[in-house]
């Protein structure tokens, strides 16, 4: 092999990452001409609807926090080999347990905000423990308990809404009456923005980092999911090591509807959660598992689903179209993402790990047979 | 309510499952291959979403059930590809899948919402029609219904009684033991997942073509999975996983009879009914518990106690197979 064939597969085992997305975006374009409507303007009005002012980019990023916060609990339950679908019934538990609070006791705010974020915490991991636990004991694969759970949790708080939490004024089952203003969040500039849940979603983020870097803990869990098999013959509890991952990253996905009922509404309305979970769990796979791309992923994701409603307003399309961006990117990295299954590049040893973070081994079978 | 009531409600369970048992039998055939298409609710969104629009722009009802087949057996090669070609998780692009389904048919679909479109005509089956309670219950569908019940009887003799549903069989327990009698593995997985996908696709459109007429956003949302776990109940066995879709259309129809009886209980309870029923019986098939519950019984009706009670899947789902 001389040294210029060998440089020009290099270039092409490094660049290769972009080939899906592109390939995504082509796609996506493709979509919009059949419906008549110009890429180009498209992409413009996708931007200016996450970016064009102030207020736009501060909504981006209000979006973000509640994103961000359950991938990187997604990050733990993914790094255990689990499939926590359930995320999206933790987050709507984690608005309903905030809301009690603030529909039910009053107080200054540096009282309510606190019981409220730990209010949530505690509904999303209790809902996320129901899950585990029907994992390891009743050996319920998480993936349909969660399914069913998702829908229970949403059924629950449509009956709050209809019924017990309903405005005096009557109900228009939409939502509940404004809380009060000390329970909310304070926000910045008129904006959904709240500068105290952006902190503590970056603490989190730093927190499932130390973790999984630092820690037994996250030693535990790396190993339960790469065998799960092995790592209890070496004693680690499979059963305590579930469900705790799956109630830490309920906790969070319970604090970032904490934040959706706090500071992107001021009231408990339905589809609260907004699909942020399953979101959530296609921004930890283009992330590949790894933490310290789940910020910018969950950014990415963010600005295209908000910039996609201003899409919508302009162009009168469906504003599912930057779902379907953000989900053919994560189907293209997916399938076509590492350079080396498809043995395009160099010989393996000397390629550098092109995709990534591996996902855990015991995520690719296993569908059925719990722990 | 009196007994023609009763034979009514009777009647309309068996049309809303038809749908679930096609994608059941789908799946069934799929899982059984040692495949595991986690897509269904996708795959159904599109289907039912093409199957409809297809419908109405030829008049032609069969091409839209044509369209659907054609789709599911799409999703179906991706995941089949991904998983056996690329060797990728089944798991995560079949997830991947199930959102875009939705996503996609909500846009390609935008203009078509709420629309008259074709139906699937009316066809009671003479002579057998006429029987007394069982006539009107089963026999005075839509060959689409008819289609379902066929189905389950062909899937279960095709597994069970054939040489080719050994070898499927065979791919998905022991593959290694398969390959070598000569059975090419991935590509009974790649036929089945495909076939099953087009009945899953087939199962979309009985949805929006048959049983909930016409399309609109999220239209079937949340019935593919209802139809996974039901594959799961039934012990990938498709008599068993007919019964199970049957079970869910009851708990639904005897959710709006409580829900009448009772109107001083909140809707919560009867809408989530079938949500619990589906975590209950999962815990039932798959727990230690149910073990112990069958150990505590008489000797005698221990067998027959487990072969109802309890599961197993088959042993190489989800596992990807390497030649040699």
């Amino acid at each position: 092999m001389t040294k210029a064939q060998n440089g020009g597969r290099a270039w092409l085992v490094r660049f290769w990452p972009v080939v899906p997305i592109v390939g995504a975006l082509i796609f996506t374009a493709v979509l919009l001409m059949l419906f008549g409507a110009s890429p180009t303007e498209s992409a413009q009005a996708l931007w200016t609807g996450a970016f064009g002012d102030r207020n736009k980019f501060l909504g981006v990023m209000a979006f973000w926090v509640p994103l961000a916060l359950c991938s990187a609990g997604l990050v733990i339950t993914f790094t255990a080999g689990l499939w926590n679908i359930g995320v999206e019934g933790q987050i709507v538990m984690g608005a309903v347990f905030a809301s009690w609070v603030a529909l039910r006791m009053t107080g200054p705010s540096w009282m309510l905000i606190p019981m409220e974020l730990a209010a949530a915490m505690i509904g999303g991991a209790l809902w996320a423990a129901l899950s585990g636990v029907l994992k390891t004991r009743f050996k319920v694969n998480e993936i349909f308990s969660g399914v069913a759970l998702n829908n229970i949790a949403i059924i629950i708080s449509l009956y709050l809404i209809s019924g017990p939490w309903q405005p005096p004024e009557g109900g228009t089952f939409r939502g509940t009456a404004p809380f009060q203003t000390a329970a909310l969040l304070p926000r910045l500039l008129e904006s959904r923005f709240s500068v105290l849940s952006f902190v503590l979603t970056i603490l989190a983020v730093v927190g499932v980092y130390s973790i999984l870097r630092g820690t037994t803990w996250g030693l535990k869990l790396k190993a339960l999911g790469k065998n799960p098999y092995s790592s209890f013959l070496l004693g680690v509890s499979s059963e305590r090591e579930t469900i705790l991952a799956m109630m830490f990253c309920g906790a969070l996905a319970g604090l970032g509807g904490a934040v959706r009922v706090l500071s992107w509404y001021d009231s408990l309305r339905q589809q609260i959660s907004g699909n942020i979970g399953f979101l959530a769990l296609l921004v930890v796979m283009l992330a590949g598992y790894r933490i310290l791309w789940v910020p910018f992923i969950a950014f990415f994701f963010s600005a295209v689903l908000n910039g996609s409603i201003t899409l919508q307003l302009r162009t009168q399309l469906h504003s599912s179209l930057g779902g379907i961006l953000t989900g053919v990117m994560v189907l293209f990295v997916l399938l076509f993402g590492s350079a080396r299954q498809l043995g395009i590049g160099l010989p393996k040893e000397t390629i550098g790990d092109p995709s990534g973070g591996a996902p855990p081994a015991a995520l690719s079978g296993d569908l059925e047979g719990g722990s | 309510m009196d007994n023609a009531q009763l034979i009514a409600v009777l009647a309309s369970i068996v049309l809303q499952a038809s749908p679930l048992i096609i994608a059941v039998c789908g799946e069934i055939l799929t899982e059984r291959s040692g495949v595991v298409n986690l897509s269904l609710d996708g795959t159904m969104l599109m289907a039912a979403m093409l199957a409809f629009v297809v419908g109405m722009k030829t008049q032609n009802v069969w091409l839209g059930f044509a369209a659907a087949a054609a789709i599911g057996a799409l999703f179906a090669l991706i995941i089949a590809f991904g998983s056996i070609r690329l060797g990728q998780s089944q798991v995560a692009i079949g997830f991947v899948l199930t959102l875009l389904g939705d996503d996609l048919s909500a846009f390609l679909g935008q203009n078509y919402t709420r629309m008259r479109g074709v139906i699937v005509p009316h066809y009671g089956i003479p002579i057998l029609k006429d029987i007394p309670v069982i006539g009107p219950i089963f026999f005075n569908h839509d060959i689409v219904v008819y289609f379902a019940m066929a189905l389950i009887a062909v899937t279960w003799w095709w597994l069970n009684r054939t040489q080719p549903g050994l070898r499927l069989r065979g791919s998905g327990e022991r593959p290694t033991a398969a390959f070598a009698r000569g059975v090419d593995v991935n590509r009974q997985r790649y036929f089945y997942t495909i076939l099953g996908g087009a009945l899953v696709g087939i199962a979309g459109a009985a949805f929006s073509l048959n049983v909930k007429i016409g399309w609109s956003d999220g239209h079937i949302r949340g019935m593919g999975w209802v139809a996974l776990a039901i594959v799961i109940f039934g012990g990938w066995s498709p008599i068993r996983g007919a019964f199970g879709a049957l079970l869910f259309g009851a708990t639904k129809a005897l959710a709006t009879v409580l829900q009448r009886a009772f109107p001083q209980v909140s809707v919560v309870a009867f809408n989530s009914l079938p949500w619990v029923l589906m975590i209950l019986v999962l815990v039932a098939v798959g727990s230690d518990y149910t073990e112990r519950f069958i150990n505590a019984m008489p000797k005698s009706w221990r067998r027959p106690l487990r072969r109802v009670l309890r599961i197993s899947p088959p042993m190489a789902l989800g596992t990807p197979f390497h030649e040699g």
